[in-house]
């Protein structure tokens, strides 16, 4: 049942991020160029109704579904790791016009070309595994 | 019912987005699509190889279902719920830009044909700019600990100040590749 809901979560999700086409290469490159206010909106609306929610959950201890208490972990502390991946993530993001979410997705859709994304993203992942110990952090 | 086929507007998804955060959240998870490609390493094999994909991947298949889901999702989206062309109107501007850089496919498709159609498949610079693409997010996404989803989305929501430092990079990273090296690419 709770695997059920994963996966119905997940078709939401999917559903989500191809209709707003943020899954769509354009609206990334257009959003780098500013000439559309589409993709800060989503961003902007979900943050604001995602601060609210959690501000909300924590200050009056809802538990979740199942009647566990709701634990968020912080962050680790650090700015080298957040800065310098952030800015590589940023490059691809840019390049290849799609982050995690919507590679997914596009799979999905038919854009069999992603496939090659998602290779890539896989061996990028394994390539950090490799060199995490050299890398500041 | 019109309006399903149409694109959904921010103020649609961005709320959207934050019910899927608060979802997996009420069902003891959290928001974060990067990580299911450290699991995928791992069951892969990668843990022989480096200590870092050494855990249990078991922990993870949720998430990998989240995954799966996403899929369906999009075929679902795609299939049943878009109209043929489900051409993104991007701002004429953009769509003057980019046909000047040679994507000729700005304004009248979803995903640029150049890079996302099948003859991408076997052009050697669409294939290098995928890959290349791919690379960098699967190494920033986990040298930054998270992606949009984990860092954006759910770490700004905890008021995470790593996820602020992460996105600052993000966007800087986009705005470099776009500004300064797609001269350079396109």
């Amino acid at each position: 049942m709770r695997t059920l809901s994963y996966l119905f979560i997940g078709i939401f999700f999917g559903i989500v991020m191809f209709k707003s086409e943020a899954a769509s290469w354009f609206r990334i490159y257009e959003m780098f160029s500013f000439q559309s206010f589409h993709m800060y909106g989503i961003i902007g609306s979900a943050l604001v109704i995602g601060i609210v929610g959690i501000q909300l959950i924590k200050r009056n201890n809802i538990k979740s579904f199942y009647g566990e208490p709701i634990k968020f972990t912080p962050k680790d502390r650090g700015v080298s790791r957040y800065l310098y991946g952030g800015l590589i993530f940023g490059l691809g993001w840019a390049l290849a016009g799609a982050c995690p979410g919507p590679i997914y997705t596009l799979i999905g859709a038919g854009y069999l070309p992603i496939l090659v994304v998602l290779i890539g993203s896989l061996l990028g992942t394994f390539l950090y595994g490799l060199l995490r110990k050299k890398l500041p952090h | 019912m019109n309006w399903i086929f149409e694109p959904w507007p921010w103020y649609v998804a961005g709320p959207l987005i934050a019910l899927i955060m608060f979802l997996l959240i009420f069902v003891g998870k959290q928001f974060g699509m990067s990580s299911n490609l450290r699991t995928m390493c791992t069951i892969c094999g990668a843990d022989k190889k480096a200590d870092f994909f050494d855990f249990n991947w078991k922990d993870q298949r949720w998430n990998l279902m989240v995954v799966l889901g996403a899929i369906i999702g999009g075929f679902i989206a795609a299939q049943f719920l878009s109209t043929d062309a489900a051409a993104v109107a991007i701002n004429p501007e953009t769509v003057n830009k980019l046909q000047s850089m040679g994507i000729e496919s700005a304004g009248k498709a979803y995903m640029p044909t150049e890079l996302f159609g099948l003859g991408a498949l076997t052009d050697i610079k669409s294939l290098a700019i995928l890959l290349i693409g791919g690379l960098l997010i699967g190494f920033g996404a986990r040298y930054a600990g998270g992606c949009t989803s984990g860092h954006a989305i759910s770490g700004l929501s905890n008021l995470q100040l790593p996820s602020l430092i992460a996105v600052i990079g993000f966007f800087a990273g986009g705005l470099f590749m776009i500004h300064v090296l797609f001269p350079l690419i396109f």
